[in-house]
């Protein structure tokens, strides 16, 4: 809403030629949504401050942004913080009201443009995301800011409530302005979670425009890059691409990363799916079930194993299956790999027919999201009905939480976990799901293995008892 | 067949008809003379659908799947059904056969057995298509050939039509109706367990209902009793009269005196089959009790043994009754099988559903057909002895074991009441001991059943019936969200027996200040021409649904659910309420005492209730979109707003011309702002101990046997008053005021109340008809309640500045009539889950109404009405 900016240069009132705007005068621009108002609240040889008000239609806001699918909780609302705070809008807004001084154009007083000027900026209630100061100064300091912050609490009223997400923000620096507004204009909004418009390509040029070489020497453009355009991985992508092909033609000696390096970089979740997938072939089963596959990422293993013929992928959330479909680019799938994999919509405390008749099951990192009460059905619908010969099943090691430092005493490691189990309490709940539907469990740690705590994850696999005494039938010497 | 000159072909009324003859011996004519068009399935048809072409032999493959197809769905659905196809081969024929098998549906024939040289001049007559003589020729002689072996291909009635006269004689088909087929029979019925020779007990039982039995001289029809039973009632055996027990003679003479009096229906059992396979003089193991029964009935006279084979052979595998509201069966039926006649269907009766595998007693292995069933008949049967008659899915198992000393169970129709007498000995043991795998168990059989609902019964596009309104389609788009937040977040669907449903606001006030006023929502009813409204004052809280019991083994008997407390208080999208347990029972005790200090259990004759009530503060449940939303909305605000009106103030102090306008339009959002921030302060404030949480019950829902929508508004705020007394500082009474639409000073009393309660921060008001549900015009019914909420509250729906004028004009513009159909819809959804839930249905049907009411909020309307 509000942004000031003001300099000590003297001339302080040079500012006025600087950015077109004249010190005496209150002038006003129109906005999508509303209005940018300019005026100076000082203006003296020795101080100058111009304000940047903007006044947004919260009405017009949420009617207009209606008939979009995808309106994000704080923007289809009348209760808005937009209308208050330093975003994108106010990005938009630099760019309306000051778009010649930040295009480094001045009528006036050309030499001013390229020089460097002492300023002071202040923004109120610029909202930024958990770990809100520390994002602010990595964006600020490396281009030379001082950097001032203060965070806003919620309610004074109600102390237990905390912080809010809002900063006061005073950024000191000497530089020429044209720099200064560029700065502000693709900063601000990459400290914005809530934008208001979509990413398009255009954006993308704009970015780079904009960013120009202060960008690509930043140490967090990656992070810049990623926020600005909404973390849309595939324009993301394309932006970054360019900007490596700007950095290649620059110096062309990058060294490659070695095998060794990259195989360690292997993520915890990567080797539990490495890890189910090994117990499934293991299984010798040929008919195979992700329950709760969420976007895929063991489908996509299991697709590349010709053990598997059949696949099918279950998950409760119809929108990861969707997204799920784009990451295995199903839409594209030759006939035969159509009826090699399926994805259904299913919850895993209902009986389902279409879950009968698989060789086996894997459900990773799925039982903790269900109400510790609700896994009675759980465990009726897997065993009982489903009842395949072979269950992968894994769930969090909650022993080796400690070895989480950023992990509070006591806290789960995701906000949606019902439960986490210790080693001890895995195993007697799934020796009882052995006994009583007549599965037997052996037990394996997930990840590297720590000799206190156990590894950071845990696996059981069930095989049916009649699977095997059929295989001591077969193979009675085999101990 | 009657004479020469006038045939009547005599059919079942569900059959599969086969028209066997050759090319243009008139089975096409005669179809479309003696069946309505549906019923005839034409393989010439059937190639022209696949080929553009009727004459396309090439396409005869293909033809005949889809005319298999064809006939397969209408045999699955009951229906009588006509293939006219030369059908001439025996190999053609015997795939129809198998296909009528399938669907337990007889098969039958009539044969054209018309001289070639009258189908070669048919064939020359043809206009629309002629075939070479060559090709009749061929198909003559080979009928020929094949025919003669026809009776032994399984076709249940035969017909010959030997000559275009026989064929243009017939003047048309009698339907004859299945000997299943009872429908007609209306009852009330008793209905009688395996009675399996225990006389004495048989007796007692009739007696027990009401029946007379006397002793009578035995004569050609009646052998030796004569029962009388209560008025217009009858008797029904499901089966097993006879084996194991001290009298099966005489079990015999009074069931046989019965249905011949007409006093009693009488399904076979297996052991009855057995005894009717030995008196025919067929190899019989003498085992399981039937070297009893062989014993008993020695030195009977040859007459009587006679007439216990005739009448064994005479019974129906079981019988379709009431309009085809009961099914009677020894082992009982699935649904497919009803009202049909097959060898597989006289085996499932007999002997239900087996796999074929032996269990560990040495008995086989049967498949629970009663868990699968979905049927809308009731199915009774026997044959495998419980301890307890227990209702599943519309069937119940009333073989309670008597000759293995349980007792002798009679069920009575259709009162569905269970009238029993004990064993008077243990006459035979069990295979199987009859306690086997019940002994600790508490729930009943559908309750145990019920622990997993199927996904199939609640997803995916869904038509619910209710009462209220008929039927609610529940769209896929909008199952799907539903599925999700159930199977992630609710509790255990037995607690979900409700959801509530939205609520729409009034009518936009015209008046310039007011976005919504009680003048509309009074209006609303006024214009419907309710005369009475109740106003209740809205808390400002979240919706919460509370069940509670006496005890948990209350919850266990009526809900089915065991170790999970003494209740559940669940939000509106079936979450639960408290995350910590100890809080959570804490409440629920403080509930329920209250409601025993107050005699509540007492007085509704129950031992649990479920209310529908408001839980506060606001901010307990609320906490993260307070925090998120409001508070933040608040915190940007207050840092920027001062300091917008300070820099305003310095520039024009400086000379700077500030419109005034805007100048006051930013000190207006400042004072605005507070507003704001005062308006939802209202409703947090910290939670530390039990007292500070209030619910506030507004609806009695629902107590054993009973949903209290017959009970006015007014009853449920006064009856609630009473109970709260109990506990208030926990509890509390809803403020509500009664209004007279008719009377202008009552109108306007409600009014000033709003203005009073509004005034001081409260969130307003909701107004009910009299009547918890208020007929319209149209068959339906009115809005259950429409709230109307204050100018302060409305802040923090439609946001700080709402109330500047040019935003209160646009807001305005605002469409209801989404919302109240929402209402209307979720409100009969959630009344039909109550009644289902206190008929003690199965836990898919009212699981499938609350699933509707979820999915039904997920559909597409403006948040903030």
């Amino acid at each position: 809403m509000l942004l000031t900016l003001q300099t000590t240069h003297r001339p302080a009132t040079d500012l006025g030629y600087l950015l077109h705007k004249h010190p005496g005068r209150f002038q006003s621009v129109d906005l999508s949504h509303g209005k940018a108002h300019i005026f100076y609240p000082e203006a003296s040889e020795s101080r100058c401050k111009v304000a940047l008000l903007l006044e947004i239609d919260p009405i017009a806001l949420v009617r207009n942004t209606r008939n979009q699918k995808a309106v994000n909780f704080s923007l289809g609302q009348y209760v808005n913080d937009r209308p208050y705070v330093a975003s994108s809008f106010m990005s938009v807004a630099l760019s309306k009201a000051f778009n010649t001084a930040m295009n480094a154009k001045c009528k006036d007083k050309p030499a001013l443009v390229a020089q460097a000027l002492p300023f002071e900026v202040e923004l109120h209630s610029l909202p930024a995301p958990k770990g809100g100061e520390v994002l602010i100064r990595k964006l600020f300091e490396p281009l030379g800011y001082t950097v001032e912050l203060e965070r806003q609490p919620l309610d004074a009223q109600f102390e237990t409530w905390g912080m809010s997400k809002y900063f006061r923000l005073v950024l000191r620096h000497t530089l020429p302005l044209h720099l200064l507004l560029t700065h502000l204009y693709v900063l601000i909004p990459v400290l914005d979670n809530d934008k208001h418009y979509y990413v398009s390509k255009d954006e993308i040029d704009k970015l780079i425009e904009r960013g120009g070489t202060w960008l690509q020497e930043h140490p967090e453009r990656e992070q810049i890059t990623q926020r600005y355009l909404l973390h849309l991985k595939s324009l993301t992508r394309n932006a970054m691409d360019r900007m490596l092909e700007q950095e290649a033609d620059a110096e062309n000696d990058g060294p490659e990363e070695p095998e060794e390096m990259k195989a360690r970089k292997v993520s915890l979740h990567q080797q539990r799916l490495k890890q189910a997938v090994k117990a499934l072939k293991a299984s010798g089963a040929s008919r195979v079930l992700d329950l709760g596959c969420g976007e895929g990422k063991l489908l996509r293993l299991l697709l590349r194993e010709r053990q598997f013929r059949e696949i099918c992928g279950m998950d409760a959330s119809f929108k990861t299956l969707q997204n799920a479909r784009k990451r295995l680019y199903m839409d594209e799938f030759s006939p035969r790999q159509n009826e090699r994999l399926k994805l259904i919509h299913g919850a895993l405390t209902y009986r389902d027919k279409r879950l009968e008749g698989y060789d086996a099951a894997a459900i990773i990192e799925v039982i903790e999201h269900l109400d510790e009460n609700r896994l009675q059905a759980f465990s009726r619908v897997v065993f009982e009905f489903a009842r395949p010969e072979t269950v992968v099943l894994t769930t969090p090691n909650a022993e080796y939480n400690v070895r989480f430092e950023t992990l509070p005493a006591g806290a789960f490691r995701h906000p949606d976990h019902r439960f986490e189990w210790t080693r001890q309490e895995f195993e007697t709940w799934a020796r009882a799901i052995g006994d009583k539907f007549g599965y037997r469990p052996e037990f394996s740690p997930v990840g590297e293995e720590d000799p206190e705590v156990g590894g950071p994850s845990q696996m059981a696999v069930f095989t049916r008892n009649d699977v095997l005494n059929q295989e001591s039938e077969i193979d009675p010497d085999d101990n | 067949m009657t004479t020469e000159n006038e045939i009547r072909l005599e059919l079942p009324e569900l059959c599969l008809v086969l028209l066997i003859g050759t090319s243009s011996s008139g089975k096409s004519t005669f179809a479309k003379k003696h069946f309505a068009p549906y019923e005839i399935v034409s393989s010439d048809y059937c190639r022209g659908l696949v080929s553009n072409d009727e004459n396309n032999q090439q396409a005869t493959k293909d033809a005949f799947d889809v005319l298999h197809y064809i006939i397969g769905m209408r045999l699955k659905n009951g229906l009588l059904t006509v293939v006219d196809a030369t059908n001439i081969q025996k190999s053609d024929r015997a795939k129809l056969v198998a296909l009528a098998r399938q669907h337990h549906v007889l098969p039958t024939g009539i044969v054209f057995e018309l001289s070639e040289r009258v189908a070669q001049a048919r064939n020359k007559k043809r206009e629309d298509r002629q075939m070479s003589p060559n090709v009749i020729r061929m198909q003559s002689q080979q009928m020929k050939r094949d025919l003669r072996k026809i009776k032994y291909e399984g076709l249940r009635k035969l017909h010959f039509l030997k000559s275009e006269a026989q064929v243009n004689a017939v003047t048309g088909i009698v339907r004859e109706r299945l000997y299943n087929d009872r429908k007609e029979e209306k009852g009330p019925f008793d209905i009688i367990g395996d009675v399996h020779g225990c006389f004495d007990e048989l007796i007692e039982l009739l007696e027990k209902l009401g029946y007379t039995v006397a002793e009578v001289e035995a004569t050609e029809q009646n052998f030796g009793f004569e029962v009388t039973p209560p008025e217009g009632r009858r008797a029904f055996f499901v089966g097993d009269l006879v084996d194991r027990g001290p009298k099966s003679p005489e079990v015999l003479r009074l069931a046989m005196s019965m249905v011949n009096a007409g006093t009693a229906l009488c399904v076979p059992g297996n052991h009855d089959m057995k005894l009717h396979r030995y008196l025919s003089g067929k190899k019989v193991q003498l085992k399981h009790g039937l070297d009893l029964t062989v014993a008993q009935l020695e030195g009977a006279s040859p007459e009587f043994l006679h007439a216990v084979k005739e009448f064994l052979y005479r019974l129906v595998s079981h019988l379709v009754v009431d309009e085809g509201r009961l099914v009677g069966a020894h082992a009982g039926l699935k649904e497919s099988m009803h009202g049909r006649a097959s060898g597989a269907v006289r085996s499932f009766c007999l002997y239900g559903e087996t796999t074929g595998e032996i269990d560990e007693f040495g008995l086989p292995v049967r498949l629970s057909w009663a868990e699968e069933y979905r049927g809308k008949a009731m199915v009774v049967y026997g044959h495998t002895p419980v301890p307890e008659a227990e209702w599943l899915n519309r069937t119940i198992d009333i073989d309670t074991g008597c000759v293995f000393g349980g007792k002798l169970t009679a069920l009575r129709y259709p009162e569905a009441q269970l009238v029993e007498v004990a064993a008077r000995k243990e006459y035979a043991v069990p295979a199987r001991p009859l306690d086997w795998e019940e002994q600790q168990r508490k729930l009943n059989q559908q309750q145990q059943y019920d622990d997993v609902l199927d996904l199939a019964e609640v997803s995916g596009k869904r038509i619910v019936q209710t009462r209220l309104r008929h039927n609610i389609t529940i769209r896929e788009e909008n199952s799907i969200p539903a599925l999700e937040i159930m199977s992630r977040f609710a509790v255990n669907p037995k607690w979900l027996v409700y959801l509530p449903p939205t609520m729409s606001p009034c009518e936009t006030s015209p008046l310039p200040e007011f976005l919504e006023h009680p003048a509309e929502a009074i209006g609303y009813y006024a214009a419907k021409g309710v005369p009475q409204l109740v106003c209740e004052e809205k808390h400002m809280g979240s919706r919460a649904v509370v069940v509670v019991a006496r005890n948990e083994a209350a919850v266990t008997e009526h809900f089915g659910i065991e170790g999970e407390g003494i209740g559940i208080c669940y939000t509106r999208t079936g979450r639960n309420f408290f995350t910590d347990r100890e809080l959570e029972t804490a409440f629920l005790t403080r509930v329920r005492d209250a409601l025993e200090a107050s005699g509540f259990f007492e007085t509704f004759e129950t031992e649990w209730v479920v209310l529908d009530c408001e839980l506060m503060p606001w901010s307990l449940k609320a906490q993260a979109l307070l925090k998120d939303q409001y508070a933040s909305v608040g915190a940007a605000a207050s840092a920027v707003l001062p300091e917008v009106n300070a820099l305003l103030a310095t520039s024009a102090a400086r000379g700077v011309e500030v419109p005034a306008e805007l100048a006051t339009a930013f000190q207006q959002r400042e004072s605005k702002m507070q507003q704001y921030r005062a308006a939802y302060r209202h409703y947090c404030w910290p939670v530390a101990q039990l007292d500070d949480l209030k619910l506030a019950p507004f609806h009695i829902l629902a107590t054993e046997g009973k949903v209290y929508h017959d009970q006015t508004n007014q009853w449920h705020m006064d009856t609630i008053a009473g109970f709260v007394k109990a506990d208030p500082a926990l509890l509390m009474a809803t403020p509500y005021k009664v209004v007279d639409t008719a009377d202008p000073k009552s109108v306007q009393a409600a009014i000033d109340w709003w203005l009073e309660m509004t005034g001081k921060g409260g969130e307003g008001m909701v107004v009910k008809p009299m009547n918890f549900v208020h007929p319209d015009t149209k068959g339906g019914f009115l809005q259950p309640a429409v709230k109307c909420r204050g100018k302060e509250y409305l802040r923090i729906i439609y946001g700080p500045e709402y109330d500047f004028d040019h935003h209160l004009k646009r807001l305005k513009g605002r469409h209801l009539k989404h919302k109240r159909s929402m209402a209307i819809r979720e409100f009969a959804l959630g009344m039909e889950a109550l009644e289902r839930f206190i008929r003690k249905e199965p836990l898919r049907r009212i699981h499938e109404s609350v699933f509707g009411v979820l999915a039904l909020e997920s559909e597409e309307v403006d948040p903030r009405l």
